[in-house]
């Protein structure tokens, strides 16, 4: 039987040495009334060749981004990923491991993550960073959540440009411990700072905002903060990790926490998972932080080595005093984060965030300067922008697909408000010719 | 055997990056962004070149300990083989190189096949619908526990605020019950090891939410008196939460819809051969009965008669919300499709059974030279307790753990669950061989005569590792958590 190297002899030998006489004696303490009397009624088993064709089809029937150029962003974006990150992954010393427990026999998972720990204090400009979280949206609510914790406060202040999906898992969260949500709405595609502003009160624990934000919009963060800290409130950013090559750090602009998706770093969009969220910090919250941390000590001969540590902080000790329930992580992702971010190095990060800037504005210019299509923001932007379109989006993108273009987000998904607007993004990935193609296929008809 | 930090190697100027000049018309950037958002200082990225990167992680690998590496007998966690067919599979474009926004029209190959693996996972566990979203184990609790509250409060019931779990619970049920905002209460176990069912019908009362519970539970054991347990619950009006992680043990022998459960969440990465990644990802896919589906967390993935096709349905008023972004982790449900599909409904009980008689096996091999808590036959895990006389020569569980190291294998669970002192949860899933099983055997016995002899030898171990023994008393009163640039840089 495939995956099970124990032969009918081996059984019998086996059984023989229990005391079994067949398979079902060992099944003896499940009572009748609980017993399955059928076979599981799922598909026949397949040998590997139909197996491996049959996935080949199902994943032909999807329209792949190797085959088509991507214009989507939106909180999932198709930067390049090395080969190298992949052939990495697959050593399966790295992905066939588990949480690294037994240090002994664990230093390259302990060793990469505190490597990983390191780069995103170094992009951030915190002083300590977890192992990594499920993803982008539920790190931002275990940051709300540390935010209540240390500042024994019931309330937060998020900003409605904040990725609309990130808004709903924070509202999951928080709800349920009592914890009231406010949403102050943008003007303009940012954050209205004067609202937020008067939404902190004494009461606020957090004060959150997206950098840049759901709409690719830049916010003057630092103004936010003045605001947080005006009631003792944190601040907590919620950055794209690949924007920090060329955006100044949340730290230097006094962020308590940054946290946010780090699928752009060496992940593939992969239909949106498994991607990791990174969460980070200042010195004072470290022992809030929610997952796995690894820390540098030594061995008994004095030789420099890794443990997972201050984990009296989690759930197999602390249990329903835990500071989060994240057992499993997203180690895997958080490595090929750190295999990517190594392998572009100082300057090829910067070069990668400005490869997106200039493109996409590019993108922008052709696309605006045609007729019936304007800006929706005004707001200085990274590697995303919103245009309203005379046509519907859903139009819009029909045609481009014929183009082999899959085009942007319609804002009135999650925005009514901006119903009829399209949300586009340019990575590194989007070629000049693609970009020009886009724009034709948008104007194109609009001219018509 | 060490490695220098990916940050101690590279030098200044030199860089792996191949990344294209800008190739359209490129504006000053102080035109483009407010100086004032610019950063001031480049972040300390290492530039190391690809030859060095590719070195460095290959070298880290190799301090690591896989199940491909060896026998990974880790109690609750099912290191099974992780087959290579999966890791293929989800690295296909078609899958690997999707949006998550792209139109269902893009994407139904996608959506077929978290729709069919939706089916199957409510088939293999007797529920009526599955949400793939949940991201790992512990994130499956929450969202089941949240669900219940909701179906609760959907009734008015809003005085229900406690769970209740067994000493022997993984910690994340009671860390679970807690982040939803629920008291925990703890039950002892009954002297079998199973739960003591006047301990709970004590404990049950108009305020109870759930009962949380692992069948078969955390030492093994299959609890016999699920549909009494079922029963007491259901008549004080709370509902009966599975943690699934031990599925492995009953597949295609007995569903936990039928034991009663209401609620179950099943690991990817434990029983449906996802790896684990040295953490994650994993999956934590719940199913429901019917009643409680329309708190899912929204979208479903649904299936549409009419005009045959797949689609994310949204419209779902009732739903606890969104416990993460998009729809879960696709990559691992790709490869759990790919799993069961290769195996089938009688390829999966053939993995319970084997998974029980290797672990039955290996205890039988044992059980003479270490003591055994609860010593019956048991299902697809057991636990040991240090051997006569360890105690006294000042040896514990962590001692075995490591000597295990010294003759290539990775240790088991220890020191949990919390009931036995001393533990060593011992999980070998189906994947071994005999004879692994019998030279695994044979090490431990050893270790229980060396541990008489030469009790320093074990104390000292692990020997033939990469590092020794680490300090974990300083790392974590002196922690340091990351790489500091040197002093003026």
């Amino acid at each position: 039987m495939r995956y099970v190297l124990n032969t009918d002899g081996d059984r019998r030998v086996m059984l023989d040495r229990i005391g079994a006489a067949g398979a079902g004696d060992l099944f003896r303490d499940i009572p009748d009334g609980v017993r399955l009397r059928r076979p599981l009624d799922l598909p026949h088993p397949m040998a590997e060749p139909g197996l491996h064709r049959h996935l080949r089809e199902l994943a032909g029937e999807n329209l792949n981004l190797d085959d088509y150029a991507c214009f989507l962003g939106a909180g999932s974006y198709d930067h390049y990923v090395s080969p190298l990150v992949d052939q990495l992954l697959l050593r399966s010393e790295f992905y066939t491991a588990y949480t690294p427990y037994q240090p002994e026999i664990s230093q390259g998972t302990l060793q990469a993550t505190f490597e990983y720990q390191s780069l995103i204090c170094a992009l951030t400009g915190m002083d300590a960073a977890n192992a990594s979280l499920y993803d982008g949206a539920s790190a931002l609510a275990e940051a709300a959540l540390m935010a209540c914790e240390e500042t024994k406060r019931g309330k937060v202040v998020i900003s409605g440009a904040t990725h609309p999906e990130y808004r709903a898992t924070v509202r999951t969260y928080l709800k349920h411990r009592g914890i009231e949500v406010a949403e102050c709405p943008d003007t303009g595609g940012v954050t209205d700072a004067g609202l937020l502003a008067r939404l902190v009160d004494g009461r606020t624990a957090a004060a959150i905002i997206q950098q840049p934000n759901f709409f690719g919009c830049l916010e003057e963060a630092p103004e936010i903060g003045e605001a947080a800290r005006r009631h003792n409130s944190l601040f907590v950013v919620c950055a794209d990790p690949v924007s920090l090559g060329l955006l100044e750090a949340p730290g230097e602009y006094g962020a308590d926490i940054v946290c946010g998706e780090g699928q752009g770093l060496g992940n593939h969009p992969g239909f949106g998972g498994p991607y990791l969220g990174y969460l980070a910090c200042r010195q004072k919250l470290v022992r809030r932080l929610p997952g796995r941390l690894v820390g540098q000590t030594l061995d008994k001969r004095g030789r420099r080595g890794f443990v997972l540590t201050i984990q009296a902080r989690e759930q197999h000790i602390r249990r329903e005093k835990a500071t989060s329930n994240i057992c499993s992580n997203e180690a895997l992702c958080a490595l090929a984060a750190t295999i990517h971010l190594c392998w572009l190095g100082k300057e090829g990060l910067r070069r990668v965030a400005e490869l997106c800037l200039q493109k996409s504005h590019y993108a922008h210019r052709l696309i605006t300067s045609h007729k019936g299509v304007q800006a929706s923001f005004k707001a200085p932007f990274f590697k995303e922008f919103a245009v309203r379109l005379e046509e519907d989006p859903e139009e819009v993108n029909r045609r481009l697909l014929q183009s082999r273009i899959i085009g942007g987000l319609d804002l009135g998904r999650f925005y009514p408000g901006y119903a009829g607007q399209m949300l586009l993004c340019c990575t590194e990935q989007r070629t000049r010719e693609e970009i020009e193609r886009l724009a034709a296929g948008i104007g194109g008809i609009a001219n018509d | 055997m060490t490695e220098p930090l990916i940050f101690d190697l590279g030098a200044p100027g030199r860089g792996s990056c191949s990344m294209p000049e800008v190739d359209v018309p490129a504006l000053p950037l102080e035109e483009l962004i407010p100086e004032r958002l610019l950063r001031a200082s480049p972040p300390e990225i290492p530039e190391a070149g690809e030859r060095e990167v590719a070195g460095h992680f290959t070298r880290l690998s190799v301090l690591n300990y896989g199940v491909d590496t060896g026998f990974y007998p880790l109690g609750s966690c099912t290191m099974k083989y992780n087959p290579k067919i999966n890791e293929y599979a989800a690295r296909l474009p078609g899958f690997a190189r999707l949006h998550p926004y792209q139109p269902a029209g893009q994407v139904q190959g996608a959506l077929r096949l978290m729709y069919e693996l939706q089916g199957y996972l409510a088939e293999i566990t007797g529920m009526d619908f599955f949400t793939l979203q949940p991201a790992a184990g512990a994130h499956g609790e929450f969202t089941g526990l949240l669900m219940i509250k909701a179906y609760h409060e959907s009734r008015g019931e809003t005085g229900r605020r406690r769970v209740i779990v067994p000493d022997s619970s993984h910690g994340t049920n009671p860390a679970t019950a807690a982040l939803c905002g629920l008291e925990v209460r703890q039950i002892r176990s009954g002297p079998g090891g199973t739960v003591d069912l006047s301990a709970l019908s004590e404990a049950l009362d108009g305020e109870t939410a759930a009962v949380m519970l692992t069948n078969p539970n955390t030492l093994g054991l299959f609890e016999s008196e699920i549909s009494e347990v079922a029963g007491a619950v259901h008549r004080a009006g709370a509902l009966m939460y599975c943690d699934g992680a031990n599925m492995n043990a009953v597949m295609g022998i007995s569903r936990p819809g039928e034991m009663g459960f209401d609620v179950i969440h099943l690991n990817l990465h434990k029983t449906f051969s996802t790896p684990h990644g040295g953490g994650g990802p994993g999956s934590g896919p719940v199913g429901v009965k019917g009643f409680l589906a329309p708190f899912l967390p929204y979208p479903l993935v649904n299936h549409s008669p009419e005009t045959g096709s797949f689609f994310l349905d949204f419209d779902r008023p009732q739903s606890i919300g969104k416990v993460k972004s998009f729809y879960g982790n696709f990559g691992v449900a790709v490869r759990a499709y790919a799993y069961i599909r290769a195996l089938g409904g009688e390829g999966l009980r053939e993995v319970s059974e084997n998974a029980v008689l290797n672990a039955n096996y290996l205890l039988s091999l044992v059980r003479d030279s270490y003591r055994v808590p609860f010593d019956r036959p048991c299902m697809h895990e057991f636990v040991l307790a240090p051997p006569a006389g360890f105690k006294e020569a000042g040896l514990h569980t962590l001692d075995i753990a490591k000597r295990l190291m010294d003759y290539g294998y990775h240790p088991p669970t220890v020191y949990f669950p919390l009931i036995v002192e001393e533990a060593l949860m011992v999980e070998p899933t189906e994947t071994e061989s005999r004879a692994t099983l019998e030279e695994f055997a044979a090490a431990l016995v050893k270790i229980a005569r060396e541990g008489l002899e030469d009790p320093e030898l074990i104390k000292e171990s692990p020997h033939g590792t990469p590092v020794s023994r680490l300090d974990e008393v300083s790392a974590a009163r002196r922690p340091v958590l990351r790489w500091q640039p040197p002093e003026g840089k």
